[in-house]
């Protein structure tokens, strides 16, 4: 589904990517994770086209390296940034509204599958976006980008700064995405629910991944939890 | 009272006037924070083309073709012009802009000529709609304050209801996010531009038979209209509704009434009998100083308050 090859990536002078190889495969959870500033967002800006990449991105096997990021959205790539960037002015149900296409083709999620998920955003669904709480933030954005009808999401840090039981419904909301056969790339600092729902994950450090397999792998691999996620 | 109601009425046309041309400027600045020195060239233009237009088919094509035009040349001077020039940063921008009020005047010179064009009223809008206590107000007003509001009303309409107006509302403050949900943000931009300017272009087509159509019609506005949108607040409708009015009724309200000064300059002890320089500043009515109040009030609205009545952000 995605296949990114020797991705490098740079703000201005600095060489923050620096190679990084990742693969998500139809209908897989994987999980990017790593500490503060290793570069997790970036790699995800790169696939997006926020950041100008170079290196190889294939996306249902085809290149999106240098394509802009409308187009890649519209390829079927959805993406929830991490400082969540709601539209605040905005009404809940415009923020939805905001994340269809417009395309003629029936999409997988409905405005009504969102509110069944999230009764909290059905009554709240005409007040501006930016009076929301933060987790209240969270899901729209979560679900303005499933509006899209993306095949591959792209999260990054969802449960940032969020109270643990919706750190729970999060975990919920992604298996339930991942249950209508998309594919999930978490990014993620905490191993909480990374270690729950993914297939894979990739450990990420410096610009490079430098670990690669199962929840599993991770757990029993103590030198590479100390060196690269512990603080 | 009819010198009141005539000039209040006249003051709210030139106000919706301007606020034509201020809505299209505040929308282009605050989306991508371009201040367009050529806005009021495209006014201008939107003028001339109705000119040319109305020759051959007469007014009404002219009313909806002329702006549509200007529309087109709007945006493709955004595609092949400002585009470009976008990545040396605002100044350049700013640049560009001022040089192409420049080109766009020489061009209309080069084609139309120096002296004005007998673009006119049409016939069928010629005539007095009403007259009351000896003083005519002509249909074509009327018509001018219909079409103006109907834009008004159907400009706020778009921006808040339709789809296209809250991406454009979105992307005043989340480019970046609006794009990567899958909407191509720099071609909201250039058609937003080429709207901008077509809105410039109907002021253009229905005040261009009254205020009449010349080289240097863009220069005598356009300043104006940055007064608008500073007042107003810049990136603010509302703002620039609010200020357009005030202008457009103060302007025609200094010049009916042209009240004499002197009793400012008394105040200060200043004699009438005074002979030489002051002897002309004490004589000064409202009438006098019309064409300076905008600006006055820009320095003074500059000076304390500098995010205009409805800005978010300082000039
Ligand atoms: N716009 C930017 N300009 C310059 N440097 C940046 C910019 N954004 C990020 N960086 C730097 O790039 C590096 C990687 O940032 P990135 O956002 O990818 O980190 P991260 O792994 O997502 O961590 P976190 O989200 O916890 O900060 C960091 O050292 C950061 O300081
Ligand atoms: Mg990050």
């Amino acid at each position: 589904m995605l296949e990114v090859r020797d991705l490098h990536a740079y703000y201005g002078k600095s060489h923050i990517l620096q190679g990084v190889d990742l693969d998500v495969k139809p209908g897989e959870i994987v999980s990017l994770l790593g500490r503060n500033g290793v570069g997790r967002s970036t790699t995800i800006k790169a696939i997006m086209g926020e950041v100008e990449p170079q290196g190889s991105i294939r996306f249902k096997d085809q290149e999106i390296a240098g394509m802009k990021s409308h187009a890649i959205a519209r390829l079927g790539l959805g993406y929830v940034p991490e400082n969540r960037d709601i539209f605040p002015t905005l009404t809940v149900r415009q923020n939805l509204l905001l994340g269809q296409k417009g395309t003629r083709n029936a999409a997988r999620w409905s405005m009504e599958d969102m509110f069944k998920l999230f009764p909290n955003l059905r009554e709240r669904a005409d007040t501006p976006g930016g009076v929301l709480s933060g987790g209240e933030q969270q899901m729209l954005t979560m679900c303005r980008t499933l509006m899209g009808d993306p095949d591959l999401v792209m999260v990054d840090e969802p449960t940032e700064g969020l109270a643990p039981q919706l750190v729970e419904k999060v975990a919920e909301l992604l298996n339930e995405i991942a249950g209508r056969g998309l594919s999930i790339l978490l990014v993620e600092q905490k191993l909480t629910i990374a270690l729950k729902i993914s297939a894979r994950v990739y450990v990420m450090g410096h610009g490079e991944i430098v670990f690669e397999g199962t929840p599993d792998d991770l757990k029993n691999n103590e030198s590479v939890r100390q060196e690269w996620l512990e603080v | 009272m009819e010198v009141f109601l005539f000039s209040m009425f006249n003051g709210v046309l030139y106000g919706m006037l301007l606020f034509m041309l201020a809505s299209g400027l505040t929308l282009i600045f605050s989306l991508m924070g371009v201040l367009n020195f050529a806005h009021a060239s495209f006014f201008m233009l939107g003028a001339y083309f109705a000119y040319q237009i109305s020759k051959y088919v007469g007014f009404w094509p002219a009313l909806v073709f002329a702006p549509l035009l200007v529309g087109v040349v709007g945006a493709a001077v955004e595609r092949y012009g400002l585009r470009p020039v976008h990545r040396f940063g605002h100044v350049a921008e700013l640049l560009f802009t001022f040089g192409l009020a420049f080109v766009m005047e020489e061009v209309i010179q080069m084609i139309w000529g120096k002296v004005p064009v007998p673009y006119d009223v049409p016939a069928a809008l010629n005539f007095a709609a009403f007259t009351w206590r000896g003083l005519d107000y002509s249909a074509y007003r009327l018509f001018m304050l219909v079409v103006s509001v109907g834009i008004f009303v159907a400009l706020f309409l778009f921006i808040a209801k339709t789809r296209v107006g809250l991406m454009i509302q979105a992307a005043l403050s989340h480019p970046q996010m609006v794009q990567s949900l899958g909407h191509d943000v720099p071609t909201i931009f250039m058609w937003t531009f080429g709207f901008g300017c077509a809105l410039a272009g109907i002021a253009g087509v229905i005040g261009g038979n009254v205020l009449g159509t010349e080289p240097a019609m863009a220069i005598t506005l356009g300043p104006i209209v940055f007064v608008v949108i500073v007042i107003g607040g810049l990136g603010s409708l509302w703002g620039a509704l609010i200020a357009a009015l005030f202008i457009g009724i103060m302007d025609n309200m200094a010049i009916s009434y042209d009240i004499a000064l002197f009793p400012i300059f008394a105040m200060f002890g200043v004699e009438r009998e005074a002979e030489g320089i002051m002897r002309d500043l004490v004589d000064l009515t409202t009438g006098g100083i019309a064409p300076v109040l905008p600006y006055l009030l820009l320095v003074l609205m500059l000076i304390f308050r500098p995010r205009g009545l409805f800005g978010t952000r300082d000039v």
